[in-house]
Protein backbone atom coordinates (compact mmCIF):
# COMPACT_ATOMS: atom_id res chain seq x y z
CA UNK A 1 0.00 0.00 0.00
CA UNK A 2 2.65 1.94 0.97
CA UNK A 3 6.67 2.25 1.53
CA UNK A 4 6.12 2.73 5.50
CA UNK A 5 9.12 1.78 7.27
CA UNK A 6 7.25 -0.71 9.30
CA UNK A 7 7.27 -4.18 7.44
CA UNK A 8 3.68 -4.62 9.89
CA UNK A 9 1.70 -6.04 7.20
CA UNK A 10 -1.57 -5.26 6.52
CA UNK A 11 -4.68 -5.35 7.91
CA UNK A 12 -7.76 -7.21 6.47
CA UNK A 13 -9.68 -4.87 4.52
CA UNK A 14 -13.10 -4.73 6.78
CA UNK A 15 -10.74 -3.98 10.03
CA UNK A 16 -9.77 -1.09 7.23
CA UNK A 17 -13.13 0.38 6.86
CA UNK A 18 -13.30 0.17 10.86
CA UNK A 19 -10.33 2.12 11.52
CA UNK A 20 -11.38 4.66 8.93
CA UNK A 21 -14.92 5.21 9.94
CA UNK A 22 -13.83 4.91 14.04
CA UNK A 23 -10.23 6.79 14.28
CA UNK A 24 -11.35 10.14 12.86
CA UNK A 25 -14.81 10.07 14.95
CA UNK A 26 -12.01 9.30 17.87
CA UNK A 27 -9.95 12.11 17.31
CA UNK A 28 -12.70 14.82 16.90
CA UNK A 29 -14.60 13.70 20.33
CA UNK A 30 -10.75 13.88 21.71
CA UNK A 31 -10.57 17.43 19.59
CA UNK A 32 -14.16 18.01 21.46
CA UNK A 33 -13.30 17.12 24.88
CA UNK A 34 -10.54 20.31 25.07
CA UNK A 35 -13.47 22.71 23.35
CA UNK A 36 -16.81 22.03 24.95
CA UNK A 37 -18.15 23.83 28.26
CA UNK A 38 -19.50 21.44 30.53
CA UNK A 39 -17.78 18.73 31.91
CA UNK A 40 -20.62 16.16 31.82
CA UNK A 41 -19.86 16.78 27.96
CA UNK A 42 -16.76 15.92 28.02
CA UNK A 43 -17.14 12.52 30.05
CA UNK A 44 -19.29 11.65 26.96
CA UNK A 45 -16.99 12.22 24.67
CA UNK A 46 -14.49 10.37 26.88
CA UNK A 47 -16.36 7.04 26.97
CA UNK A 48 -17.29 7.40 23.12
CA UNK A 49 -13.35 7.44 22.96
CA UNK A 50 -12.69 4.68 25.03
CA UNK A 51 -15.16 2.53 23.97
CA UNK A 52 -14.15 3.08 20.28
CA UNK A 53 -10.63 1.81 21.84
CA UNK A 54 -11.97 -1.34 23.45
CA UNK A 55 -13.25 -2.08 19.72
CA UNK A 56 -9.63 -1.36 18.20
CA UNK A 57 -8.39 -4.10 20.93
CA UNK A 58 -10.49 -6.38 20.03
CA UNK A 59 -9.23 -5.71 15.81
CA UNK A 60 -5.99 -6.15 17.28
CA UNK A 61 -6.48 -9.59 18.64
CA UNK A 62 -6.89 -8.43 21.89
CA UNK A 63 -9.91 -9.82 23.26
CA UNK A 64 -9.60 -10.22 26.80
CA UNK A 65 -8.59 -6.21 26.93
CA UNK A 66 -11.14 -5.25 25.03
CA UNK A 67 -13.85 -6.61 27.10
CA UNK A 68 -11.39 -5.25 30.24
CA UNK A 69 -11.75 -1.70 28.87
CA UNK A 70 -15.64 -1.68 28.71
CA UNK A 71 -15.85 -2.93 31.69
CA UNK A 72 -12.74 -1.51 33.80
CA UNK A 73 -13.08 2.55 32.16
CA UNK A 74 -16.12 3.00 30.51
CA UNK A 75 -17.97 0.80 33.55
CA UNK A 76 -16.62 2.27 36.01
CA UNK A 77 -13.70 5.18 35.84
CA UNK A 78 -16.36 7.13 33.67
CA UNK A 79 -18.92 6.43 36.30
CA UNK A 80 -16.70 7.20 38.99
CA UNK A 81 -16.08 10.54 37.24
CA UNK A 82 -19.85 11.14 36.72
CA UNK A 83 -20.31 10.55 40.08
CA UNK A 84 -17.92 13.30 41.27
CA UNK A 85 -19.27 15.67 38.56
CA UNK A 86 -22.62 15.04 40.43
CA UNK A 87 -21.06 15.45 43.86
CA UNK A 88 -18.84 18.28 43.26
CA UNK A 89 -21.67 20.48 41.17
CA UNK A 90 -22.58 20.48 37.62
CA UNK A 91 -22.72 24.47 37.84
CA UNK A 92 -19.20 24.53 39.08
CA UNK A 93 -18.27 27.25 36.48
CA UNK A 94 -15.49 25.47 33.76
CA UNK A 95 -14.35 28.78 32.40
CA UNK A 96 -12.91 28.12 29.44
CA UNK A 97 -11.06 31.56 29.35
CA UNK A 98 -7.03 31.44 30.34
CA UNK A 99 -5.68 32.87 33.60
CA UNK A 100 -2.08 32.88 32.96
CA UNK A 101 -2.21 34.96 29.45
CA UNK A 102 -0.50 33.12 26.39
CA UNK A 103 -0.84 29.47 27.92
CA UNK A 104 -3.25 28.07 25.18
CA UNK A 105 -1.14 29.08 22.18
CA UNK A 106 1.88 28.10 23.38
CA UNK A 107 0.46 24.58 24.12
CA UNK A 108 -0.98 24.01 20.89
CA UNK A 109 2.19 25.34 19.18
CA UNK A 110 4.17 22.80 21.30
CA UNK A 111 1.34 20.13 20.65
CA UNK A 112 1.28 20.43 17.14
CA UNK A 113 5.37 19.91 17.07
CA UNK A 114 4.95 17.20 19.32
CA UNK A 115 2.64 15.29 17.23
CA UNK A 116 4.76 15.78 13.97
CA UNK A 117 7.82 14.46 16.06
CA UNK A 118 5.99 11.26 16.72
CA UNK A 119 4.36 10.39 13.72
CA UNK A 120 7.58 11.14 11.74
CA UNK A 121 9.41 9.22 14.89
CA UNK A 122 6.87 6.38 13.92
CA UNK A 123 7.05 6.90 10.01
CA UNK A 124 10.76 6.14 10.03
CA UNK A 125 10.96 3.63 12.28
CA UNK A 126 11.86 0.04 11.12
CA UNK A 127 11.33 -3.12 12.87
CA UNK A 128 13.85 -5.01 10.38
CA UNK A 129 11.08 -7.89 10.01
CA UNK A 130 7.47 -8.96 9.05
CA UNK A 131 5.28 -8.62 11.66
CA UNK A 132 4.37 -11.45 13.23
CA UNK A 133 0.38 -10.76 13.53
CA UNK A 134 -2.52 -11.96 15.60
CA UNK A 135 -2.45 -15.70 14.42
CA UNK A 136 1.08 -15.65 16.64
CA UNK A 137 0.38 -13.52 19.15
CA UNK A 138 -3.02 -15.48 19.91
CA UNK A 139 -1.24 -19.00 19.23
CA UNK A 140 -2.51 -20.57 22.58
CA UNK A 141 -5.61 -18.34 22.68
CA UNK A 142 -5.92 -14.74 24.21
CA UNK A 143 -7.34 -15.06 27.87
CA UNK A 144 -4.92 -18.16 27.93
CA UNK A 145 -1.75 -16.91 26.97
CA UNK A 146 -2.60 -13.91 29.27
CA UNK A 147 -3.28 -16.19 32.36
CA UNK A 148 -0.39 -18.06 31.67
CA UNK A 149 1.96 -15.01 31.18
CA UNK A 150 0.05 -13.34 34.33
CA UNK A 151 0.53 -16.15 36.65
CA UNK A 152 4.10 -17.24 35.95
CA UNK A 153 6.44 -14.20 34.49
CA UNK A 154 4.37 -11.31 35.96
CA UNK A 155 3.04 -13.05 38.89
CA UNK A 156 4.92 -10.44 41.16
CA UNK A 157 3.86 -7.14 39.38
CA UNK A 158 0.39 -9.19 39.64
CA UNK A 159 0.63 -8.70 43.54
CA UNK A 160 2.19 -5.39 44.06
CA UNK A 161 -0.49 -4.27 41.87
CA UNK A 162 -3.04 -6.35 43.83
CA UNK A 163 -1.56 -4.18 46.70
CA UNK A 164 -1.22 -0.80 45.04
CA UNK A 165 -4.95 -1.36 43.89
CA UNK A 166 -6.18 -2.23 47.92
CA UNK A 167 -4.13 0.63 48.97
CA UNK A 168 -5.99 3.14 46.66
CA UNK A 169 -9.12 2.25 47.69
CA UNK A 170 -8.26 2.81 51.35
CA UNK A 171 -6.63 5.84 50.88
CA UNK A 172 -9.31 7.19 48.68
CA UNK A 173 -11.47 6.47 51.99
CA UNK A 174 -9.21 8.27 54.12
CA UNK A 175 -9.09 11.18 51.96
CA UNK A 176 -13.01 11.56 50.97
CA UNK A 177 -13.92 10.20 54.60
CA UNK A 178 -15.30 14.00 56.07
CA UNK A 179 -15.93 14.56 60.07
CA UNK A 180 -19.23 15.54 60.60
CA UNK A 181 -19.73 19.59 60.85
CA UNK A 182 -20.05 20.93 63.85
CA UNK A 183 -23.85 22.10 62.68
CA UNK A 184 -24.73 18.03 62.70
CA UNK A 185 -23.28 17.43 65.81
CA UNK A 186 -25.97 19.95 67.55
CA UNK A 187 -28.74 18.05 69.87
CA UNK A 188 -32.29 19.38 68.38
CA UNK A 189 -32.84 21.07 72.06
CA UNK A 190 -29.70 23.03 70.90
CA UNK A 191 -31.07 23.80 67.32
CA UNK A 192 -34.58 24.69 68.34
CA UNK A 193 -33.20 27.12 71.13
CA UNK A 194 -31.13 28.93 68.25
CA UNK A 195 -33.92 28.92 65.84
CA UNK A 196 -36.41 30.75 68.46
CA UNK A 197 -33.52 33.36 70.08
CA UNK A 198 -32.28 33.93 66.47
CA UNK A 199 -32.29 37.67 64.84
CA UNK A 200 -35.62 36.87 63.63
CA UNK A 201 -38.84 34.76 64.09
CA UNK A 202 -39.73 34.85 60.41
CA UNK A 203 -38.47 31.04 60.02
CA UNK A 204 -38.71 29.84 63.76
CA UNK A 205 -41.40 27.60 62.28
CA UNK A 206 -39.47 26.00 59.85
CA UNK A 207 -39.04 27.61 55.83
CA UNK A 208 -42.55 27.91 54.02
CA UNK A 209 -43.99 24.63 52.68
CA UNK A 210 -45.99 25.06 49.16
CA UNK A 211 -48.80 26.97 51.16
CA UNK A 212 -52.39 26.48 51.00
CA UNK A 213 -52.78 28.07 47.44
CA UNK A 214 -49.85 26.02 46.22
CA UNK A 215 -50.64 24.75 42.45
CA UNK A 216 -47.53 22.72 42.97
CA UNK A 217 -45.53 21.42 44.73
CA UNK A 218 -42.90 20.16 43.13
CA UNK A 219 -39.43 21.19 44.75
CA UNK A 220 -38.40 23.84 41.89
CA UNK A 221 -41.54 25.63 42.50
CA UNK A 222 -41.19 28.79 44.94
CA UNK A 223 -44.19 27.84 47.82
CA UNK A 224 -46.79 30.56 47.92
CA UNK A 225 -46.77 32.72 51.06
CA UNK A 226 -50.17 33.54 53.02
CA UNK A 227 -50.22 36.43 50.99
CA UNK A 228 -50.25 34.65 47.87
CA UNK A 229 -46.41 35.89 46.59
CA UNK A 230 -44.05 33.21 45.86
CA UNK A 231 -41.41 33.01 48.53
CA UNK A 232 -37.54 32.57 47.50
CA UNK A 233 -36.30 30.71 50.30
CA UNK A 234 -38.65 27.69 49.71
CA UNK A 235 -36.26 26.57 46.94
CA UNK A 236 -32.78 25.12 47.43
CA UNK A 237 -29.60 27.25 46.41
CA UNK A 238 -28.40 24.28 44.33
CA UNK A 239 -31.34 24.64 42.20
CA UNK A 240 -30.89 28.26 41.98
CA UNK A 241 -27.44 27.92 41.42
CA UNK A 242 -28.12 25.67 38.46
CA UNK A 243 -30.95 27.69 36.90
CA UNK A 244 -33.42 25.01 37.19
CA UNK A 245 -35.96 26.97 39.65
CA UNK A 246 -39.71 27.32 37.83
CA UNK A 247 -40.31 30.99 37.61
CA UNK A 248 -42.99 31.01 40.73
CA UNK A 249 -45.20 34.23 39.48
CA UNK A 250 -46.71 32.13 37.36
CA UNK A 251 -48.40 30.44 40.27
CA UNK A 252 -48.60 33.38 42.44
CA UNK A 253 -52.27 34.34 43.86
CA UNK A 254 -53.35 36.92 41.52
CA UNK A 255 -52.70 34.67 38.28
CA UNK A 256 -55.56 31.69 39.88
CA UNK A 257 -58.28 33.20 37.69
CA UNK A 258 -56.37 32.88 34.75
CA UNK A 259 -54.97 29.58 35.70
CA UNK A 260 -58.60 28.38 36.64
CA UNK A 261 -59.62 29.38 32.83
CA UNK A 262 -57.23 27.78 31.44
CA UNK A 263 -57.63 24.26 33.99
CA UNK A 264 -61.51 24.36 32.98
CA UNK A 265 -60.53 25.07 29.04
CA UNK A 266 -58.42 22.18 29.01
CA UNK A 267 -61.74 19.98 31.39
CA UNK A 268 -63.69 21.37 28.07
CA UNK A 269 -61.76 19.28 25.79
CA UNK B 1 -4.35 -0.54 6.10
CA UNK B 2 -1.29 -0.47 7.82
CA UNK B 3 -1.12 -2.08 11.11
CA UNK B 4 1.10 1.28 11.92
CA UNK B 5 -1.91 3.51 11.60
CA UNK B 6 -2.90 2.42 14.77
CA UNK B 7 -0.03 4.02 15.95
CA UNK B 8 -0.62 6.92 14.43
CA UNK B 9 -3.96 7.60 16.08
CA UNK B 10 -2.11 6.41 19.55
CA UNK B 11 0.14 9.28 19.14
CA UNK B 12 -2.30 11.85 17.84
CA UNK B 13 -4.62 11.09 21.25
CA UNK B 14 -1.67 11.44 23.49
CA UNK B 15 -0.96 14.85 22.24
CA UNK B 16 -4.67 15.92 22.42
CA UNK B 17 -4.59 14.69 25.98
CA UNK B 18 -1.42 16.56 26.97
CA UNK B 19 -3.14 19.57 25.52
CA UNK B 20 -6.34 19.27 27.29
CA UNK B 21 -3.95 19.00 30.62
CA UNK B 22 -2.50 22.70 29.71
CA UNK B 23 -5.66 24.22 28.63
CA UNK B 24 -8.30 23.01 30.55
CA UNK B 25 -9.18 24.06 33.92
CA UNK B 26 -11.48 21.86 35.57
CA UNK B 27 -9.39 19.43 37.18
CA UNK B 28 -12.12 16.87 36.47
CA UNK B 29 -11.45 17.26 32.87
CA UNK B 30 -7.69 17.59 33.54
CA UNK B 31 -8.10 14.46 35.12
CA UNK B 32 -10.23 12.65 31.90
CA UNK B 33 -7.44 14.10 29.72
CA UNK B 34 -4.80 12.30 31.82
CA UNK B 35 -6.69 9.35 31.48
CA UNK B 36 -7.13 9.98 27.57
CA UNK B 37 -3.32 9.87 27.52
CA UNK B 38 -3.48 6.42 29.31
CA UNK B 39 -5.55 4.92 27.06
CA UNK B 40 -3.15 5.94 24.00
CA UNK B 41 -0.15 4.90 25.60
CA UNK B 42 -2.38 1.62 25.62
CA UNK B 43 -3.26 1.74 22.14
CA UNK B 44 0.43 1.59 21.31
CA UNK B 45 1.04 -1.15 23.67
CA UNK B 46 -1.82 -3.37 22.27
CA UNK B 47 -0.43 -2.77 18.41
CA UNK B 48 3.00 -3.67 19.21
CA UNK B 49 2.01 -6.78 21.02
CA UNK B 50 0.35 -7.62 17.51
CA UNK B 51 3.56 -6.37 15.66
CA UNK B 52 5.75 -8.35 17.62
CA UNK B 53 3.66 -11.85 17.77
CA UNK B 54 3.51 -11.98 22.01
CA UNK B 55 1.38 -11.15 24.78
CA UNK B 56 4.20 -9.43 26.55
CA UNK B 57 2.47 -5.62 25.59
CA UNK B 58 -0.85 -6.44 26.48
CA UNK B 59 0.37 -7.53 29.86
CA UNK B 60 2.21 -3.97 30.21
CA UNK B 61 -1.50 -2.47 28.88
CA UNK B 62 -3.60 -4.35 31.53
CA UNK B 63 -1.06 -3.23 34.43
CA UNK B 64 -1.49 0.41 32.99
CA UNK B 65 -5.18 -0.28 33.34
CA UNK B 66 -4.79 -1.26 36.76
CA UNK B 67 -2.59 1.58 37.84
CA UNK B 68 -4.64 3.91 35.71
CA UNK B 69 -7.65 3.03 38.29
CA UNK B 70 -6.19 3.69 41.56
CA UNK B 71 -4.84 6.51 40.23
CA UNK B 72 -8.31 8.19 39.64
CA UNK B 73 -9.52 6.52 43.12
CA UNK B 74 -6.67 8.59 44.38
CA UNK B 75 -7.29 11.52 42.49
CA UNK B 76 -10.95 11.81 42.58
CA UNK B 77 -10.75 11.70 46.10
CA UNK B 78 -8.65 14.86 46.49
CA UNK B 79 -10.87 16.78 43.81
CA UNK B 80 -13.51 16.09 46.45
CA UNK B 81 -11.21 17.20 49.54
CA UNK B 82 -10.25 20.43 47.60
CA UNK B 83 -13.88 20.91 46.80
CA UNK B 84 -14.98 20.84 50.05
CA UNK B 85 -12.42 23.10 51.57
CA UNK B 86 -12.44 25.79 48.95
CA UNK B 87 -16.10 25.64 46.76
CA UNK B 88 -14.29 25.04 43.56
CA UNK B 89 -13.30 22.31 41.50
CA UNK B 90 -10.67 25.01 38.89
CA UNK B 91 -7.19 24.46 39.72
CA UNK B 92 -6.93 28.27 38.94
CA UNK B 93 -8.24 28.59 42.81
CA UNK B 94 -6.04 26.18 44.53
CA UNK B 95 -3.12 28.67 44.42
CA UNK B 96 -2.32 29.01 48.06
CA UNK B 97 0.78 28.83 47.49
CA UNK B 98 1.60 32.38 45.25
CA UNK B 99 -0.19 34.25 47.22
Amino acid sequence: MNQLAFEVGQTATPEAVQFYILAPIAVLAALGILVVKKAVHAALLMAWIMITLAIFYIANGAAFLGVVQVVVYTGAVMMLFLFILMLVGVDSSDSLKENLRGVRPIAITASVGIALLLVSLISRASLGRDAAGIEVMNNYGNVEGIASLLFTKYVWAFEFISALLITAAVGAMVLAHSQKSADAQKSQRVKSLARFRGESLGTAAGLPGSGVFARHNAVDVPALLPDGTPSELSVSKTLKARGDVIDGGKYALDQLPQANEADKDFEGR
Amino acid sequence: MDISYYLYLSAILFTIGAVGVVIRRNAIVMFMCIELMLNAANLAFVTFARINGNLEGQMVAFFTMVVAACEVVVGLAIIVMIYRSRRSASVDDASLLRR
